[in-house]
């Protein structure tokens, strides 16, 4: 049995300490107490990141103490298996390959040795489990590339990496949710929008749920960036 | 209704709020006032909601013509604004005649100063809030800092008292805003993946505010701090005010822009209400924290809320209330005597 560990940050904050590795497995408790935690509607909780193997709880100190809190979260992770938690999901992320949309796709091919196509294929028949969302607003740390294309940064990174744009970094892939300076491989780029603000809701991926690429054509991706300009696209998804 | 046309905006001038709460799972940072208490006075003494949108100022104030009639209030950082070339008193409400032009003189001591106007400041929502997240450009004033030319419309925020006026903070309530500050921390998260002689040396050294420290965080300059294992940690959440120290040993507190989760440990969490002692310190001013207890820091949070719970009284009735802060045995004490009419 493994002691969850729970520890104060500050005065409004509890973190939740899982194991201290990054796993599917550990990742998946991560998102069961999470949801659990947010079905519980404990007064005083204001906000719960989940991220790699933790989960910070913010509350106000003015509602809650954070030693009843803590003790409220121990009677929650032991009712655990009673509570029902549905499944992750997979979004499925339309993605153009190569070209202008993907630069460095033919680098990424030469560097292990593989054709473009086997790149493609490779990338986007994984499922990826988004670990978590940070450094950037909709940025998804995902995992469970295949080693067979990693691929190291850029030496000198880009100035200007439009948004959508899909890369590799090592044995990581990625997408820019925002146009941002970087050094990622880019090996193509997805019409869909990872943040809007003016959308409900205005991030398209969650913590703990999945991801997998579809390879599409140009046509394709400007029918669908016409959609999703126009709040007209429907996302597809489906479950683990 | 336009309000206000800025003239000169000063070097960092935004729209803030209270934050952008409820995101940070998706990566969204918080961002909103770094001092949340001069935010929340100005407000107040104005009549607005406490989390109605303000101008945060940094070193120097903005320049800025009214082209309405507004009730105004300028807390934070202690500096001298002019209403037309008169000077102005701070922490007071204040009636501008449309057409008027407020000023400031340099900052004498602390580093923000908020300006608050009657109604809010009306720029949309983003995500359920108005502040600036200036690496994002989004929130605020077109996800920017204020320039000359920009006009900032007011809302409707709050009571809608029309002459909200010389509604004034008793002197006892003005933070006294020092270049030697006590920032008081509560130990951890990762407190333990420190070596013990520098938890020791953290806590009873003189740390420096550099010059590389804006509303993401400071960098601190002082005695190395040792982690006994490497300074990585598999990324988690930042807390508000926690204190993280990579490799090279010198401390980082991540304050309102942070972002919203890191790699390196975190040896102590500044706890909330000190926060704002923290966004008036300029770089070259120096910092010792003493580790207190959360039973510590839920009382200095009490004490807190319960002077701005008696300010906001004060500001709704300042002909009924008097307040008085009386100091007994080194413990702090808030008298509010009411006028009884017969």
């Amino acid at each position: 049995m493994v002691v969850i560990k729970y520890k104060a940050a500050g005065d409004m904050s509890i973190v939740v300490e899982f194991e201290n590795e990054i796993s599917e497995k550990v990742n998946s408790k991560v998102r069961s107490m999470c949801l659990a935690i947010e079905k519980s509607m404990l007064t005083g909780i204001e906000e719960v990141i989940p991220t790699y193997r933790s989960l910070l709880v913010n509350y106000n100190p003015l509602e809650i103490r954070g030693d009843s809190l803590i003790e409220k979260l121990k009677d929650i992770e032991n009712r655990l298996e009673e509570i029902k938690i549905p499944k992750p999901k997979v979004v499925e992320i339309p993605t153009l390959y190569g070209d202008d949309f993907g630069p460095d796709l033919k680098f990424v091919a030469n560097y292990n040795n593989l054709s473009i196509e086997e790149v493609i294929k490779i990338h986007s028949r994984g499922k990826y489990l988004i670990y978590m969302l940070g450094f950037t607003p909709g940025f998804p740390y995902l995992g469970g590339m295949s080693e067979k294309i990693a691929t190291p940064r850029l030496e000198n990174p880009r100035t200007r990496i439009p948004a959508g744009s899909v890369g590799i970094a090592g044995s990581q892939t990625g997408i820019y949710p925002v146009e941002s300076p970087g050094g990622w491989r880019l090996i193509g780029r997805t019409p869909l929008k990872l943040f809007n603000p003016d959308h409900q809701p205005p991030f398209l991926l969650q913590a703990g749920d999945y991801l997998k690429f579809t390879a599409i054509d140009e046509e394709e991706f400007y029918r669908i960036k016409d959609q999703v300009e126009k709040n007209q696209y429907h996302v597809k998804t489906s479950l683990l | 209704m336009d309000a206000v046309r800025l003239i000169e905006p000063g070097p960092l001038t935004t729209i803030q709020d209270r934050g952008r709460k409820g995101y940070q799972r998706f990566g969204m940072p918080v961002a909103g006032a770094m001092d949340l208490f001069s935010y929340r006075i100005a407000n107040l003494l104005v009549g607005n909601d406490e989390g109605a949108a303000a101008i945060e100022f940094t070193l120097q104030g903005p320049k800025m013509e009214f082209l309405q009639d507004a009730v105004i209030a300028i807390t934070g950082a202690e500096t001298v604004p002019f209403l037309d070339n008169k000077p102005l008193p701070m922490w007071q409400s204040i009636f501008v005649r449309k057409g008027s032009i407020i000023s400031f003189q340099g900052i004498k001591s602390g580093l923000r100063g908020y300006v608050a106007i009657g109604g809010g400041i009306n720029v949309p929502q983003v995500l359920g809030s108005r502040s600036t997240y200036l690496r994002a450009k989004i929130g605020g004033f077109e996800g920017r800092k204020l320039a000359a030319g920009d006009i900032i419309k007011t809302g409707k925020s709050g009571k809608g008292f029309p002459d909200f006026k010389n509604r004034r903070l008793p002197k006892g309530f003005i933070p006294d805003f020092k270049e030697y500050e006590e920032i008081r921390v509560i130990l951890g998260p990762q407190a333990e993946l420190f070596k013990k002689e520098s938890i020791e040396k953290f806590l009873s050294s003189a740390y420096e505010v550099t010059a590389q420290s804006d509303r993401m965080g400071y960098r601190l300059k002082g005695p190395i701090i040792k982690h006994k294992d490497g300074a990585d940690i598999i990324s988690d959440g930042i807390p508000p005010g926690a204190i993280q120290v990579p490799g090279h040993g010198q401390p980082i507190i991540m304050l309102a822009d942070r972002q919203t989760t890191g790699g390196y440990a975190k040896i102590a969490t500044v706890i909330s209400t000190d926060l704002n002692k923290l966004a008036q310190l300029t770089p070259g001013s120096k910092i010792r924290f003493k580790a207190v207890t959360l039973e510590e820091a839920y009382n200095a949070l009490r004490a807190q809320e319960n002077t701005i719970g008696k300010i906001e009284e004060f500001a709704i009735n300042p002909g009924l209330t008097k307040v008085y802060k009386l100091r007994i045995s080194g413990r702090e004490f808030i008298a509010s005597v009411e006028e009884i009419h017969e």
